[in-house]
C-alpha cells in the first residue's frame, strides 16, 4: 500500500511538473504592445534613425552583433557565437553562428558584417549610427571619402571577421545599440529608401505591415537562430503618443502592456492586480537643472551647492512625481555599474545654503532671467515652480521661459539661457556617459553647462585606458564624485520607469539604458490573454 | 457654370503662391535645429557641432533662404515637394498615404454633424420657445464648447473601457468600428453648430413674407418646409458646413492622435516638432488646398440650390 501511495505521488508530482512546464511558455498568440513614445516611427532602417520609437519596435525585426543583456544589465554576443580580443584589446575576432538566416531566407555571412558596417560609414547624409563605428581603424577615412575599403574590417573565411579598432575601448557597449544592425546586402539595393518601410532583418520577428501613425505589425520568424523561439506568432506595435489615450487603451485591454506616467502611477500602484504586474527600473536618464556659468553667479561653486541644498528634491519627487523616480546621487544613475551608493548626496540644507550664499557674496540673492524649460510633467518648468519658494529662500528669483523641445534644444545648444531643466542620457556606458562633461568637449556637442576640471578629464583619460572594466569603473565613479562636487547642475533624479502589464503576460525585462526597449523573443501570452489564439 | 469653375480654380495660384511664401518664411524662423531633429536626436551628447553643420549642408539649410525658397517654389511648379528630412521619402508619397484616412474621418464626422444638427436645428426651430427648444440648443452649445480632447477620452472611457462596445484606438483598414469614435468626437461639436445655423435660418424664414403667403394659400405645414423653408435655408447651411469642412480638416490633428488614426493631422503634428520642414509644408499645402477646393465646391452648389444665384455665374 505504501509502495503504491509513493508511486502515485511521484506520478501526481511528475504530471504536475510537467504541466507546470507546459504552463510556463506557451507558443502563440499576439501581443499588443506599444510604441509611446511622441509621434509616428519615422524609419525601420536603424541606420537612419536616432529615435528610439523606431528603435524600439526595429530592434525585433533586426539583429546585431551584440544585445541587451536585460537581466545582467551588460551587452552580450548576439550573432556571433564567439568572441576572441587580442592582448591590446584593439583587434576583436567574432565567429558567427552558423544557423542565421535572413527574411528572405538567406543566410547571414562575413560579408553582410562588413557591408553594413561600410554602408553605415559611406551613407550620405551621414548615419546617426556612424558615431557606433567610428573607432574602427579607417571608418573616419572611410567616412570622409579618403578610402573606399573599410581596413579595420577583415573578412577571414564565410563566418569570421575581425574588427581593428584605433583604440582598446570596449566595443560591446557601442555595437549593442539598435542602430548598429546587419542587413541583408541585395534587399537594401534592391528597395533602396523604401527599404525603411519594407526592412528585412534577421531578428525574431518579420515585418508585416506599418499603418503609418497608427501600429507596425510583425509576425514570427520561423527560422530565427534561437530554437524553438519567438513564442508569439505576432506582435502589434500600437503607435500611441497620448498617454491618457494609452492608460484607456490598456484598462481597455487593447493593450497587453503600457509604460507608466507619474499621473498614473499611485493609481496603478494601488490596484490589487495591476500592481503585481509592474516591472521598476532606474533608467539610465539623469533629469537635473543646468547651470550657466557666463551668469556670473553660477561661475562661482558655492552658489551651485547652494542651490542643491536648498531645494528638497526628495519631497519634490515624492510630491510632485508622485515618487516616480529615484533621487539623484551625483550624474550616474543607481543602474549604472560606476554608481557610488556612498557617494556625496546633497541633502536638504536651508542653514548651509544660505551660508553658501553669504560667503560668495549673494547674501541678497540675484534673478535667473532666463531659467528655460520644457512642459514636461517631470523635468519641465512645473518643477521650477516647485523650486522656487526654495530658491526665494536664499534670495533666488526665477523668471521661467517655457517652450516646446526642439526650441529649447537649440536654445540650450547655443548656450542662450541662465538655467535650463532637461533629461540627460547617463548610460548605459559609465565612461561614454561622463566624456561629455570633459573639458574639450564643447556646448553643442554636449558639454551644456561648459564643465571644465583637470583632474576629472585626467580621470577619464586613465579610464579609457584601464584594463579591466572594474578598474575603469572605479576612475569614472571618482569623476563624477569631482562633478557631484563641483555641482554644475541640480541633481534632480534617475528616472523610475515602470511598465505596467496584464497578468497574461510573461517575461518583461527591466532594461535600464531604456524601458521600452524589449526583446519580445523571450515574451509569451497564456491563454487567458484575449489574443492568446489571435495570428 | 463652367467658366466661372475655372476662373475660380486659376484665383488658386496666387493665393497657394502666397501662401506658400508664409509657411516657408515661418516654419524657417521657428526655433529649433531642423538639421538635428532630422536625425531625431533630442539629446545624445554625442554629436558634434562638425555633424550638425555636416547634416545642415547634407539637407542644404546652410543655403540662403531665399535660395532655399527659389529651390522649392521650383519643386511645387513640377509637383515634387520635396523629400522628408527624418524619413528620407518623398512628401508626396507621405502625403498619398495620409490624406484618405483625413479626408474619410473629415467626410463622416461632417455626415455626422449634417444628419444629426440639421434635423435638431430644424425641429428647435419649429419648436420655437419651447422646452425641446430649450433642450436642444443647451445639447448645440455643450457639443459646441466641448473640448475635443476631453470629449474623445470620455467617449474612449465609457464606449471602450466600460462597455467594450468599439477598440478605443486604431485604423483596422478603416473599419466601420474603428472610425465611430473618432468621428463622433470630430463631429460632435459641428453637430452644435450646425443645428444653431440651421435654427437660425429656419426661424427668419419663417418669419418671412412668402411663408405667409404659402400658408394663407392653404399649402400644407409639411409642404411649406419641404418646398419654401429647408430650400432657403440650405444655402446658409451649405455655407456653413462648406467653411466648417476646412475648419474639421484642421481639427483632425487632435483627433487623430488621440486614436492613432493614420491621417495628414498626425503627420502634420509630427512633422511640426519634428522641425521636419518639407513634411509640414506639405501637408499645409494640402489641407489649405482642400478647404479652397471644397469651398468652390460650395459656390458652385449654390447655384444648383439658387436660380439667383446661377444667372450670376455667367
Amino acid at each position: 500500500m505504501k509502495k503504491w501511495m509513493i508511486i502515485l505521488a511521484a506520478l501526481f508530482l511528475t504530471g504536475f511538473l510537467l504541466s507546470g512546464s507546459a504552463y510556463a511558455v506557451r507558443k502563440g498568440g499576439t501581443l499588443n504592445f506599444m510604441a509611446p513614445y511622441g509621434g509616428d516611427l519615422s524609419t525601420l532602417d536603424l541606420t537612419k534613425t536616432s529615435r528610439y520609437q523606431d528603435y524600439l519596435v526595429g530592434m525585433n525585426i533586426h539583429r546585431g552583433l551584440y544585445r541587451w543583456d536585460a537581466q545582467n544589465s551588460v551587452p552580450v554576443l548576439d550573432l556571433p557565437e564567439s568572441l576572441e580580443i587580442s592582448a591590446d584589446k584593439k583587434t576583436y575576432t567574432f565567429k558567427l553562428r552558423p544557423n542565421i538566416t535572413f527574411h528572405n531566407g538567406r543566410q547571414l555571412v562575413t560579408d553582410d558584417v562588413i557591408w553594413s558596417f561600410t554602408r553605415i560609414a559611406t551613407m550620405k547624409p551621414s548615419a546617426p549610427a556612424f558615431r557606433y563605428i567610428n573607432m574602427i581603424e579607417g571608418a573616419k577615412d572611410l567616412h570622409e571619402g579618403k578610402i573606399s575599403t573599410f581596413t579595420g574590417m577583415k573578412k577571414i573565411d564565410d563566418l569570421t571577421f575581425q574588427i581593428v579598432l584605433t583604440a582598446p575601448i570596449d566595443l560591446s557597449y557601442s555595437l549593442w545599440f539598435p542602430a548598429v544592425v546587419i542587413y541583408p546586402k541585395e534587399e537594401v539595393e534592391r528597395l533602396g529608401d523604401a527599404f525603411g518601410t519594407n526592412p528585412v532583418g534577421c531578428g525574431p520577428f518579420k515585418f508585416v505591415k506599418w499603418v503609418k501613425g497608427s501600429e507596425v505589425i510583425l509576425e514570427k520568424f520561423d527560422n530565427f537562430y534561437m530554437e524553438g523561439m519567438p513564442y508569439l506568432d505576432k506582435v502589434t506595435y500600437k503607435i500611441m503618443g497620448e498617454a491618457a489615450a494609452r492608460d484607456l487603451a490598456f484598462k481597455a485591454r487593447e493593450l497587453d502592456a503600457t509604460i507608466v506616467g507619474a499621473v498614473n502611477y499611485p493609481e496603478y500602484k494601488a490596484d490589487p492586480v495591476i500592481s503585481k504586474n509592474m516591472i521598476e527600473v532606474a533608467e539610465m536618464f539623469t533629469r537635473l537643472v543646468g547651470m550657466n556659468p557666463d551668469f556670473k553667479p553660477f561661475a562661482d561653486k558655492r552658489v551651485r551647492q547652494a542651490i542643491n541644498y536648498a531645494i528638497p528634491s526628495d519631497l519634490i519627487i515624492e510630491k510632485i512625481l508622485k515618487g516616480k523616480a529615484f533621487p539623484a546621487r551625483g550624474y550616474l544613475p543607481s543602474s549604472s555599474p560606476a554608481f557610488d551608493p556612498d557617494g556625496k548626496k546633497y541633502e536638504f540644507n536651508p542653514e548651509k545654503a544660505k551660508a553658501l550664499m553669504k560667503e560668495a557674496g549673494y547674501e541678497n540673492g540675484f534673478v535667473v532671467e532666463r531659467a528655460i524649460g520644457t512642459a514636461n510633467k517631470s523635468w519641465g518648468t512645473g518643477i521650477y515652480e516647485a523650486m522656487m519658494p526654495y530658491l526665494k529662500k536664499i534670495g533666488i528669483e526665477l523668471k521661467i521661459q517655457q517652450m516646446e523641445g526642439a526650441a529649447m534644444d537649440a536654445r540650450i545648444r547655443s548656450s542662450d539661457f541662465d538655467m535650463f531643466i532637461w533629461s540627460l542620457d547617463s548610460g548605459p556606458d559609465s565612461l561614454e556617459t561622463m566624456s561629455r562633461w570633459k573639458s574639450d568637449v564643447d556646448v553643442g556637442s554636449g558639454n551644456y553647462v561648459k564643465f571644465k576640471n583637470a583632474e576629472f578629464d585626467k580621470l577619464l583619460d586613465q579610464a579609457a585606458v584601464a584594463e579591466t572594466d572594474a578598474e575603469k569603473n572605479e576612475l569614472v565613479k571618482k569623476a563624477d564624485a569631482i562633478f557631484t562636487e563641483e555641482a554644475p547642475v541640480w541633481f534632480f533624479n534617475y528616472n523610475k520607469a515602470i511598465m505596467a502589464f496584464h497578468p497574461w503576460v510573461h517575461n518583461l525585462s527591466k532594461v535600464a539604458p531604456e524601458m521600452m526597449f524589449q526583446d519580445l523573443t523571450a515574451v509569451w501570452v497564456d491563454e487567458t490573454s484575449p489574443r492568446a489564439n489571435e495570428k | 457654370m463652367f467658366a466661372y469653375a475655372v476662373r475660380r480654380l486659376l484665383q488658386f495660384i496666387p493665393t497657394i503662391l502666397a501662401i506658400s511664401l508664409i509657411i516657408f518664411i515661418l516654419l524657417n524662423v521657428l526655433p529649433g535645429n531642423a538639421a538635428l531633429m532630422s536625425r531625431g536626436e533630442q539629446d545624445t551628447g554625442t554629436l558634434t557641432t562638425e555633424d550638425i553643420e555636416e547634416m545642415k549642408r547634407d539637407w542644404g539649410l546652410d543655403k540662403p533662404l531665399w535660395y532655399r525658397y527659389a529651390v522649392y517654389l521650383k519643386g511645387l511648379v513640377t509637383g515634387d515637394l520635396g523629400k522628408s528630412f527624418l524619413r528620407r521619402e518623398p512628401v508626396n508619397q507621405l502625403l498619398k498615404e495620409r490624406i484618405w484616412p483625413t479626408l474619410k474621418l473629415a467626410m463622416t464626422a461632417m455626415l455626422i454633424a449634417i444628419c444629426l444638427g440639421v434635423p435638431l436645428g430644424f425641429y428647435s426651430a419649429l419648436r420655437q420657445g419651447r422646452i425641446a427648444d430649450t433642450i436642444t440648443m443647451i445639447g448645440a452649445v455643450s457639443g459646441v464648447s466641448m473640448p475635443q480632447f476631453w470629449l474623445g477620452l470620455l467617449l474612449m472611457y465609457f464606449v471602450s473601457v466600460k462597455f467594450q462596445l468599439l477598440p478605443p484606438q486604431g485604423y483596422g483598414e478603416g473599419s466601420i468600428k474603428h472610425i465611430v469614435l473618432p468621428a463622433f468626437t470630430l463631429g460632435i461639436g459641428y453637430v452644435g453648430l450646425l443645428a444653431r445655423t440651421t435654427r437660425a435660418a429656419v426661424v427668419e424664414i419663417l418669419s418671412l413674407d412668402y411663408i405667409r403667403t404659402a400658408r394663407a394659400k392653404g399649402l400644407s405645414e409639411l409642404l411649406i418646409n419641404q418646398k419654401h423653408v429647408m430650400r432657403n435655408a440650405l444655402i446658409l447651411i451649405l455655407t456653413t458646413a462648406g467653411l466648417q469642412f476646412g475648419d474639421l480638416m484642421a481639427q483632425t490633428v487632435i483627433v487623430e492622435k488621440l486614436f492613432s488614426w493614420p491621417g495628414l493631422g498626425s503627420l502634420l503634428v509630427d512633422s511640426i516638432f519634428q522641425r521636419d520642414i518639407p513634411v509640414t509644408q506639405g501637408c499645409i499645402l494640402v489641407i489649405i488646398s482642400t478647404f479652397l477646393l471644397v469651398n468652390l465646391i460650395v459656390d458652385l452648389l449654390y447655384g444648383v440650390i439658387d436660380p439667383r444665384i446661377r444667372a450670376s455665374y455667367k
